[in-house]
This record gives structure tokens, sequence and C-alpha cells, in this order.
């Protein structure tokens, strides 16, 4: 407790008094105790995704760059490597230290005080959950990166991309379709059904300009553009350096399927924490913790999900963008 | 905090944010680094890059448990009820690495083996005749 002395906690410990029955052995509540096993057994769920990913990736003889997939933040930046995930996990720190305050005020018995540290929390999570939001939507929607698909990779060999001439000169068949509305241009090998896994594309980045002609080396990352209009990958036709006419292939499909699913799942740990502080705050406000025999212990639990929260988004952002 | 008093308390928690923030800002750029972000074309061994990483992500992790969440003032029996268990991951962790690397080693055998048999199917159908070792097996 927050009365005892130093001198005290330690002599209980010392006398084994702890374990003679008529007091909690651990000197913490039936709450507290059960919410720290929670989170031990919720550390393990998470531990058993991040590992699944660690097998998965290192089974794979590439895998995209982090760097190089996450590189756009809000507001048209666009080479930005990593800096709009470290904004969220300052975010994400801010609020657990903002957390940690509403704990100290409760032990204080200062209603006012621990309902305004808790807002600054909600408000941090909130944000956090606004840009997790804006990310995916920029992965899903502009980059088409999706559970199934997944448009970066890296390139194993050299070569040189292709413009519509050399293509049509190289005896490749020019298709010109409306998809959507909007005109699709793309080349079939001879003899090659038109199906998505057989068309060439002029390369060209997502504004619309052209990148025929660019050149690029073994270990080069690359993401296959998707039309906003026509919503086609559009695989850029390259010559190889072993002269052969190839086109961009899709990267590992565990990729997209490992982010979303393991993003998806802490965010919605974020997610369940902002609700349930949201009702503690609401409880808090309302005077329900001033006439309790265990006062504000209640905000002290919720700390300690909400701090397991940011934890677990230690280890996502050091496995998934750093390592 | 357990045994602090109020403004120390206060103190303590701006400490944390500032040594956790100085962490996650070394772990990005030690991250950017080494990939040839900020000296263009440097690359760090992952034998030197892996283990820093970890051990700064460790390092918040135990700031984050014994401080934020109280840890450190909590009775020992409870700690160690907690944390022991984590052990364990590091045995899965070892264990799953492991086995992607041998999913690894199969495919590749198995892409191998492809590759040589389409080689022998055609020159099977060169002089029809297979390998002498198919002929020949043990």
């Amino acid at each position: 407790m927050a009365t005892d002395t130093a001198l005290e906690h330690n002599a209980d410990v010392q006398d084994g008094n702890l374990w003679e029955g008529a007091k909690s052995p651990f000197k913490a509540s039936y709450g507290k105790l059960m919410m720290w096993y929670f989170l031990l057994s919720d550390a393990f769920t998470f531990a058993g995704f991040l590992i699944s990913y660690g097998a998965l990736r290192f089974s794979m003889p590439s895998w995209p760059v982090p760097d190089y997939v996450f590189k756009t933040a809000p507001f048209g930046v666009e080479n930005a490597p990593l800096i709009f995930v470290t904004i969220m996990t300052f975010v994400l720190i801010a609020s657990s230290v903002t957390m940690v305050r509403a704990v100290q005020e409760g032990h204080r018995e200062n209603k006012n005080g621990v309902v305004f540290w808790l807002i600054l929390t909600i408000g941090g999570g909130a944000s956090f959950l606004g840009c997790q939001a804006w990310e995916w939507n920029n992965l899903i929607g502009t980059e088409g990166m999706t559970v199934t698909t997944n448009p970066f990779s890296n390139f194993d060999e050299g070569g040189r991309y292709l413009t519509a001439e050399e293509l049509e000169a190289a005896g490749l068949a020019k298709v010109e379709s409306e998809v959507h509305g909007t005109e699709a241009t793309y080349f079939l090998k001879p003899l090659a059904k038109d199906l998505p896994e057989n068309r060439y594309f002029v390369k060209a980045d997502h504004h619309g300009h052209s990148l025929a002609g660019n050149e690029f080396f073994a270990g080069n990352h690359y993401l296959i553009t998707r039309n906003h209009d026509t919503h086609l990958y559009e695989n850029g036709a390259y010559l190889a350096d072993d002269g052969r006419i190839k086109k961009e292939e899709f990267g590992p499909k565990a990729f997209g399927a490992l982010f979303f699913f393991i993003t998806g799942f802490h965010g919605f740990h974020v997610f369940s924490g902002v609700v349930f502080l949201i009702i503690i705050a609401i409880n808090v406000a309302s005077g329900l913790y001033v006439k309790r025999r265990n006062g504000y212990e209640m905000v002290e639990k919720m700390g300690l999900y909400w701090h397991f929260v940011d934890l677990v988004w230690v280890f996502v952002f050091l496995v998934f963008y750093l390592l | 905090m357990g045994h602090l008093e109020y403004s120390e308390a206060k103190k303590v928690v701006v400490k944390g944010l500032f040594i956790l923030g100085v962490v996650t800002i070394a772990e990005v750029l030690i991250a950017l680094l080494g990939n040839g972000h900020i000296i263009h074309g440097f690359k760090m061994a992952k034998i030197i890059f892996y283990p820093i990483m970890i051990v700064l992500s460790l390092y918040k992790a135990y700031f984050i448990v014994y401080e934020f969440m109280h840890m450190r003032y909590e009775i020992k029996g409870l700690a160690m009820s907690v944390l022991l268990p984590t052990l364990l991951l590091v045995w899965a962790i070892i264990a799953f690495f492991q086995e992607g690397n041998s999913w690894e080693k199969r495919r590749e055998q198995i892409q191998q083996k492809n590759m040589e048999s389409a080689h022998e199917v055609q020159q099977s159908n060169e002089t029809g005749m297979l390998d002498d070792r198919t002929y020949h097996m043990q």
C-alpha cells in the first residue's frame, strides 16, 4: 500500500507472514492479480503471432524491406521512411505517460486530476487509432496491398523498364480495353490468353508519370503500381539482364496477411482500451470510486492494460518496421 | 509510485517519457543508418544490427513493466509468477526461427530436384535412356 514504509514492506516478506492465510500473499487484490495474468496470456497470444511472422519471413528467400514499404505520411509526404510510424510510437508512449499521471492522481484521491489525465490518455489512444487507420487506407487504397495481394517486392536481377514502342517491336500484342470507364493499355505475349497474370504493362508510378527506360539492379525494391481508376495491378514489363522480357511479380503473400492481421489485432486492443478508458473516466467523474474501499484501484488496473498495449506496440514496431 | 513523494513521482514520469523517447529515436536512427538512408550505401551487418535493436527494445520493455506498470514495487513472488513464464518464449523463438530456416532449405531442395528431373526428362527425350544413377538406385 502507498502508506507502508519500505521497512515494514520487507519485514512482512522476511517473516513469511504473507503465506499464513487471511491475507493476499502477493499483497495485491484479486482484480489486480487477475489483470496481470490476463496480460500474461495476451502476451503469449501476441508472441505466437510475432513468432509465426518470424518463422514465415525467414523461410522466404526475399521479403519486402520495411523502410521502403512504409515511407509515406499524411499530407502528401512520400519519401520519409519510418517517420510516420515513429510518430505513432511517440503518441502511444505519451499516452502511457499520461496514464501513469492519472494513476498517481488516483493515489492522491484527486478526482479532477484523474479525469483530466484519463482524457489525455483517451485522446492519445484515439490519435493512434486515427494514424493506424490512415496507414491502412494508404496501403489498401493507394498502394494496393491487401490480405491476399502483396505488390511490394525486390528484384533478384538487374534490368530496364521497357517503353510501349519497345514492347511492340519485341512482338507483344497491344490490347486496349475499357475497365471501370477508363482506358487500360497492356501487352500480351504471343498466344497468351488475356488473363491478369499474362498482362505486361508499361511501368508508371501512382501519379501516372511513366518510368519506362529506368534501369535497376539486383536487390532494388519495387512496388507494383495499382491504377486508381481501373483498379488493375500494372505489372511493369522490363528487359532483364539475361535478355528476356519479364514483368514485375508480386511479393510474398504472407506479408500482407501478417501485417494486417497483427496490426489489426493490436489496433483492436487499443480500441477496446479506449472504450474501457472512457467508461472508467465516466465512473471517476461520477464519484463512484470516492467511497470505495480500494479507492481508485480500477484506474490502476486499466493502467496495467494500457501499458501492456504500449508494450506490445514496442515489439510489433520492432519486428515489422525496424528489423 | 509506491514509496515516492508526489513531486518526486511526477519527476520520475517526465524522466520516463524522456528515456523512452530517446531510446525510440535511437532505434529508428540505427534502423535507418543500417539500411543506408543516412550515409548513402552504408549497410550494417545483420549480426550486429539485430542484437542492438533487440537489446534496445528489451530495455524499453523492462522500463515500461518495471516503472510504468509498477512491477518494481510489487512483491517478488508476483513479479516472478508473471515474468518467468515469458522466458518460455525464448525457447519458442529459437525453435520457430530454426523451423522457418528449415522450410527454406527444404523448398530449395525440392526446387533443385525438380530442375534435375526436368533436365533428366530432357536428356531421356534425346537418347531414350535416363541417367545411369536412376537405374542404380539404392
